[in-house]
């Protein structure tokens, strides 16, 4: 409920993190490390991704990102060595398997039924007879909205 | 002395709280009229003793009162005298006496402005917001005590995080705060209105103002956030799906389905129950925030009071307030009958669509925030839940409501027709395609987001001016002006929802970026931009020291913008933080942040074109002044002295009108 003046609190301060040495020389290499590493969590910060972080160990895994693509791994197998290594915490996207089906089969579940629920609300009050405002309420309602 | 009398005001005002619950209570209960009366000058003296307390507290702050254990945590001599004000409320304690303030303040506003209402219900709203009052002002003293004393006193404070002395502190929290707190009176009327066992057009014309400020402060709080993170993180970003972020969307997302199923409430009489139940799940959100922010249990960047002990007072709250009102619910919930009837084709359908992708919107927020703490407590992973998933999760709801959005606004009441809503919306439909066709010409073609963006935006903003000048008539343009509040309101706020979304799309598709080592003389280039580094200073600031970069961007040979971005090191926390230097445009932002000096001789410098962002505070803006423009469309005003012979109102609430 503090909003962001608490997001900044433990925001390790100072400029990001992708450093100017880091960058690979093949841009589209570059590209797929960007979109990993910016998939990846800080394993020591509070929540930020490795691609924002300035701490030793996100610039570690930076390269290990980099060190894997340039070994000619599929983003997968890079994603796969990472939680090997750090766990599935490391990964802020998390795989729609397992337990996580429910959380990512949530939404469109929660949709439906609110759709169902909401249809059948408005097919009920289309069939339901008119019930106009009692007098009392309509003087009522009169004096709180002059017309 | 000051602040040991703001001490015995808190507790006075706890104690006020407890006369304001109880006695008005029972007077409604029992039909004792004088029981009843207690509550005005209750919630009247609370805010004055509340107010008193909080004036105190500031005191101390102003002047480095390092005999209080507080300020000696959050202060320092040495700090400008604005961040040693807003240092009061930039710790847990300081922002929970704020939060009590604003409660009180909302009480006094609602018995003034409830002089209209039935002395029984205007009794019973009060006495359900003194028992907010009672449980958070007994959780301050007992658990997060501000006016504690320090023995021995140290000679000088450990200063407040730099990163938050920023004027940004001084208005995001309050306005987040007037946001959440906003919503407890909705709560209190949904409560009181179970407690009557009415619930009429009436209660919606009620709650639906109440409603709506909360709701245009917590749109103001969340844009100044999100405005202030982009300036001060230093890469641009506005929005992260934190944890305590997601805690301030979600009562936005239920306040806004609030809002609006409150217009069927009080122009239809149907969705009542639903609108009860959602004004109990605003509240609810609303302190589900203050527990998410102030346990713990999850781990966010906003980790700052983690206090188990202290977390699990406010569940606890949190389980009598909004358990006690849904158990209310469930066995009254009954005894509120819709009346009006309508059409499947209506504007009435349309506001249930609206309200079941805002609540899906809410909860899938929720379950996202929550997963990795129920993965880890039922199934022993530890997981994270970030970006990706919410970015995903909750943007197909936002789509298929900006896609709704004009249509069903063009609806009428009762009983609509669909196929003339979409012949007016032929021409909006038609431009919003092809500025998308266009979007999609003009950008890499990588991404659909940006097209998908610009036609949905445009949609929305050309149904809303569609929505403007078919209310205008027959009369024509002359009429425009002399429209209800309440039409200019909603063609304001959706239009603004739609140049949200055009910024939104166009600053994540078409954003630039450039992380190089500049030598000092050097230049780079961004975008259409040639950026030079002309010179690097070093200069003492009142309580850090500072780098500043001076940088020129050039466009054509023609200067374009100087930058001076900072690099601050404050010596009595030993961080530092950037100051992004940013030259804001109607259609770009150029923001430059200055790094670390090389060994090799230069500095790391990392700039970024950042298109439409500006649209993004613009959309925030006119979302929160179309609430405004709604809000003061005389029709909604509770209270007004509505050609009533004599002033049934006091002359203060009128001078406070």
């Amino acid at each position: 409920m503090k909003g962001l003046v608490l997001a900044l609190l433990l925001w390790p301060a100072a400029l990001g993190a992708v450093e100017p040495g880091e960058a690979l020389t093949d841009p589209a290499l570059e590209a797929r490390a960007r979109d990993i590493s910016s998939e990846l969590r800080c394993p020591v910060c509070q929540n930020e991704n490795v691609d924002d972080s300035r701490a030793p160990i996100a610039r570690d895994i930076r390269l290990l990102v980099r060190e894997r693509l340039l070994l000619g791994d599929t983003d997968d197998e890079v994603r796969a060595a990472l939680v090997s290594r750090y766990g599935e915490f490391i990964l802020l996207d998390p795989p729609a398997s397992g337990a996580n089906l429910v959380l990512w089969l949530a939404g469109p579940a929660f949709l439906l039924a609110g759709l169902g629920v909401g249809w059948a609300a408005v097919r009920r009050r289309a069939a339901a007879p008119e019930v106009d405002l009692s007098p009392e309420e309509r003087a009522r309602l009169d004096e709180l909205l002059p017309p | 002395m000051i602040v040991e009398l703001g001490h015995f005001a808190l507790i006075l005002a706890v104690a006020v709280a407890a006369v304001q619950t109880l006695v008005p209570l029972v007077g409604a209960h029992k039909g004792w009229r004088n029981w009843m009366d207690v509550a005005a000058p209750a919630a009247t003296l609370q805010v004055v003793l509340v107010a008193f307390a909080f004036a105190a507290l500031l005191w101390a702050f102003v002047t480095s009162d390092f005999s209080v254990a507080l300020v000696v945590a959050n202060s320092n001599s040495l700090k400008p005298w604005l961040y040693k004000l807003t240092g009061t409320w930039g710790n847990h304690e300081g922002s929970m006496l704020l939060w009590l303030l604003i409660l009180a303040l909302f009480g006094w506003a609602a018995a003034w402005f409830g002089t209209d209402l039935p002395a029984s219900f205007r009794a019973r709203v009060l006495a359900v917001q003194g028992s907010v009052g009672l449980a958070f002002g007994l959780f301050i003293l007992a658990t997060s005590n501000p006016f504690l004393r320090m023995d021995p006193v140290p000679m000088d404070g450990r200063d407040l995080n730099p990163l938050l002395q920023d004027p940004g502190l001084a208005l995001h929290p309050p306005f987040l705060y007037l946001g959440y707190v906003g919503l407890s009176i909705a709560y209190a009327f949904a409560v009181a209105a179970l407690l009557e066992g009415r619930v009429d057009a009436a209660w919606g014309r009620w709650v639906r103002p109440w409603t709506l400020a909360a709701w245009i402060f917590l749109t103001i709080g969340i844009a100044i956030g999100s405005w202030w993170a982009y300036y001060e993180l230093g890469w641009g970003g506005f929005w992260f799906w934190d944890p305590v972020e997601n805690a301030s969307l979600m009562p936005w997302l239920l306040a806004g389905a609030l809002l609006h199923s409150a217009i069927v409430v009080e122009k239809r009489e149907a969705l009542k129950a639903w609108a009860l139940l959602l004004a109990i799940a605003a509240f609810g959100f609303s302190l589900l925030g203050t527990f998410l922010v102030r346990s713990g249990v999850l781990t966010s960047v906003h980790a700052f009071a983690n206090d188990p002990a202290r977390g699990f007072v406010i569940l606890a709250l949190l389980a009598v307030f909004i358990g006690g009102a849904l158990t209310l619910f469930a066995l009254r919930a009954g005894t509120v009958e819709a009346r009006g009837a309508f059409a499947t084709v209506s504007r009435e359908t349309a506001l249930v669509l609206n309200n079941i992708l805002l609540a899906v919107a809410a909860l899938v927020v929720l379950l996202g925030t929550l997963w990795p703490l129920i993965a880890e407590t039922l199934l022993g992973r530890t997981l994270s839940v970030g970006p990706p998933f919410f970015d995903r999760a909750v943007t197909p709801l936002m789509v298929a409501l900006a896609a709704a959005l004009p249509l069903g606004a063009l609806l009428a009441w009762k009983r609509g027709d669909l196929g003339r809503s979409a012949r007016i919306l032929l021409p909006a439909l038609l431009l919003a395609l092809a500025l998308g066709a266009l979007a999609w010409a003009v950008g890499t073609g990588r991404t659909i987001l940006a097209p998908v963006g610009v036609a949905l935006g445009t949609w929305v903003i050309a149904g809303a001016l569609t929505d403007l000048w078919l209310r205008t008539g027959r009369s024509g343009p002359a009429r425009l002006l002399r429209l209800p509040g309440a039409d200019w309101g909603r063609a304001t706020a959706h239009a603004g929802l739609g140049v949200l979304i055009l910024g939104v799309s166009l600053h994540l598709a078409w954003r630039e970026e450039a992380i190089l080592v500049v030598p000092v003389g050097g230049s780079f280039e961004i975008g259409a931009y040639t950026v030079t580094l002309d010179s690097v200073e070093r200069v003492q600031g009142p309580n850090y020291v500072a780098d500043i970069g001076h940088l020129v961007a050039r466009r054509g040979g023609a200067v374009v913008a100087a930058l001076d971005p900072e690099k601050r090191l404050y010596p009595v926390t030993g961080m530092t933080t950037t100051e992004a230097a940013i030259d804001s445009g109607p259609l770009r932002d150029l923001y430059v942040v200055l790094g670390d000096p090389q060994e090799g001789g230069g500095y790391a410098i990392r700039a970024y074109v950042k298109p439409f962002t500006a649209w993004i505070w613009a959309g925030s803006a006119l979302m929160a002044l179309g609430g405004l423009l709604s809000l003061l469309d005389r029709r909604v005003r509770v209270g007004a002295p509505a050609r009533r012979p004599a002033p049934a109102t006091p002359p203060a609430a009128v001078a406070a009108e």
